[in-house]
């Protein structure tokens, strides 16, 4: 049976990101008092794991670091399937950079016991530095691929995975125990139903703090953080509106350029 | 102590509802619409989702979560299609009778396939003479040696067509004061579903009619026991259809005060939104004001009923209250929406369609009036 682990963050709801606010001194958004969600790219990390547990069997564990509200989101992994859940939660750990996160991360994966594949999603959609994952196997000492698409081959120790990279997918072998970052290809993440909920109440969710883990204070939170954000801004989005003009061929070949211009074709 | 606050679980079943809602029962609400039919393809949904299975006990294949969660479930479910919370709301009604008054046998026959969708439930009380006064039924019974047969139509009955079950409400015709309720099935002989209704609102909800030709119905299809079919009917109604009547229109609430927010904040007139002029502020706030109200009522008296507690007199205000809430808000959400208000690509207008089928459902606001002072006056 797979060890699984599921790293998952608490992030901002999307759906309200123009009510946000940046915290001034501290350059951040603050989170106890704004609605959390499962980064949605960590729901397909999770996903890949509910599917392995149906063609092998395995258990899951999700790891989430966050404020105690973050717990919700554990419960809500636990119903969406997982049989574990493990919050790592400190005011010590506040203000921690991919780095700081990574080794906190990391060093909850070590005591929790045998791993033989962690998940992440690529990327979060509030930090979005993609490096949270490849830290932790930098940690562990463990092969990491990111950007996986696809699991082609999963049976022993010595998978293949489909990774994308700028142009093109690469294939890659890679031996247990190891680290994947998902993208959003990769698969459907399901859906919340009542009787996983009610499955949920009955999982273990275990709280560690900084002594727990026995990490030193200068290696968690800002203190720990080679990096920190010193500017946040808000995204100024402004809607245009053009009326193409001309033949049918002018507004063709207009078109044609705009959507170059904004990239999509 | 008073917490006025869901718990994290009931928060979670909220969002699972929402998403089910929006993701699996948004899509039929056009074909609903446009041809009233459609309820084959989200009866599946519903049932793929355990939302018929929400109030069976565990032990006989359902959820066991309660009324309260219930009442969540149906109000994200009208929140997007009233039609769809109806015929959901109505399986449940047609369930509690099995759930309060079955025996072991019929619990252990029945409720399994109800909580799976494999077979549907209803309740038949109402006849053309009136659903309020179900002493006034001339659906009538004969006991015969191990068996009763039944005669009678009902009419206006939610899911007529769809449930598999159905429980009747029936007099004795040999004594007039004398009520049963029978499990009627489909496929019994002389048993058929006639004439579908085409309601102004919450189309793609089958509404239609029932006939019974000498219905031999076998005696351990009588719910309840015999003679107290009064008891059977009233209690399901009273707790359960009026509990999610206010289900309904709790949800159809929050849809227009979402449509109104909306159009208010993106249509222009002289030179601003139009959610800057008092006059829609105002329309707006009454909006909120009875939804959270409406809310409070609709959850109290969910929360008594888990508990155990006689709850029908709170739901007869939270019915009243809510339905007439709703029918208020969605004739401000159209009134707002102005000329637009009148288009039917505006979901407004299915809203203002809807809200008005809410009001007799499980009893008029009048026959709430008559419940609510009889309780003030006891």
């Amino acid at each position: 049976m797979l060890n699984i682990v599921v790293c998952v963050k608490a992030v901002p709801d999307a759906s309200i990101a123009d009510k946000l606010k940046i915290d001034p001194i501290t350059k951040s958004l603050p989170r106890l008092d704004i609605p959390l969600v499962i980064n949605p790219l960590d729901s397909h990390a999770l996903e890949a794991a509910l599917q392995l547990r149906k063609k092998y069997g395995a258990h899951i564990t999700i790891l989430c670091m966050g404020p105690p509200p973050a717990g919700n989101i554990v419960r809500e992994c636990l119903a969406l399937g997982a049989d574990k859940g493990i919050l790592l939660t400190d005011p010590a750990f506040a203000g921690a950079d991919a780095f700081a996160t990574a080794y906190t991360l990391a060093k909850a994966i070590e005591k929790n016991g045998p791993v033989d594949v962690v998940f992440c999603g690529m990327a979060s959609s509030d930090g979005a530095t993609e490096w949270v994952g490849p830290e932790i196997a930098t940690f562990l000492n463990m092969p990491v691929v990111t950007m996986v698409r696809e699991i082609v081959e999963d049976q022993g120790d010595e998978w293949i995975v489909k990774a994308d990279y700028e142009h093109g997918h690469r294939k890659v072998k890679l031996k247990l125990p190891a680290i994947i970052t998902v993208t959003r290809n990769l698969n459907q993440p399901g859906a919340l139903s009542f009787s996983g909920i009610l499955k949920a109440r009955s999982k273990e969710i275990t709280v560690w703090d900084r002594e727990k883990l026995e990490i030193p204070a200068d290696r968690v939170g800002l203190k720990g953080s080679p990096t920190y954000v010193t500017e946040m801004t808000h995204l100024e989005r402004q809607r245009k509106v053009e009326i193409l003009e001309g033949s049918l061929q002018e507004k063709v070949e207009r078109l044609v350029q705009i959507l170059s211009d904004a990239g999509v074709v | 102590m008073i917490d006025f606050t869901f718990t994290e679980e009931q928060e979670l079943f909220r969002k699972a509802a929402r998403e089910f809602a929006e993701t699996k029962i948004a899509p039929h609400v056009p074909t609903m619409e446009e041809t009233n039919r459609g309820w084959d393809e989200v009866i599946k949904e519903l049932a793929e989702a355990e939302m018929i299975a929400i109030t069976i006990p565990q032990e006989y294949g359902g959820l066991g979560m309660g009324y309260v969660a219930r009442l969540i479930a149906l109000e994200e479910i009208a929140r997007v299609s009233v039609a769809t919370a109806m015929m959901n709301q109505i399986f449940g009604l047609g369930i509690e009778p099995f759930i309060k008054f079955g025996t072991e046998e019929q619990k252990k026959k029945y409720l399994p396939k109800f909580a799976t969708g494999e077979r549907l439930a209803t309740v038949a009380v109402t006849e053309s003479s009136g659903g309020s006064d179900p002493k006034g039924c001339r659906t009538k019974y004969k006991k015969g040696n191990g068996t009763y047969l039944l005669n009678g139509r009902k009419c206006f009955i939610t899911n007529s067509h769809t449930a598999d079950a159905q429980v009747v409400l029936a007099v004795d015709e040999d004594n007039p004061d004398v009520f049963t309720t029978f499990i009627v099935e489909k496929g019994m002989e002389g048993f058929t579903p006639t004439h579908e209704e085409h309601k102004v609102g919450m189309r793609g909800c089958n509404t239609g009619e029932i006939e019974m030709k000498n219905v031999s119905v076998p005696a351990e299809n009588v719910i309840g026991g015999e003679g107290k079919g009064l008891k059977v009917a009233m209690a399901a109604i009273g707790d359960v259809g009026r509990g999610g009547m206010v289900g309904c229109a709790l949800g159809l609430q929050q849809a227009c005060l979402e449509a109104a927010v909306k159009f208010s904040n993106e249509r222009i007139l002289y030179g601003k939104p139009i959610s800057n002029l008092q006059a829609i502020q105002f329309k707006i706030a009454e909006m909120k004001i009875d939804l959270e109200a409406g809310r409070l009522l609709g959850y109290r008296a969910a929360a008594m009923q888990d508990k155990g507690e006689r709850s029908s007199n709170e739901f007869a205000v939270a019915k009243y209250y809510t339905t007439e809430a709703a029918q208020k808000a969605a004739k401000m959400a159209v009134d707002i929406h102005g000329g637009y208000g009148c288009m039917e690509e505006f979901p407004v207008t299915r809203y203002l369609r809807d809200s008005y089928v809410l009001g007799p459902s499980a009893g008029t606001s009048d026959i709430m009036k008559v419940i609510i002072s009889r309780w003030a006056l006891s």
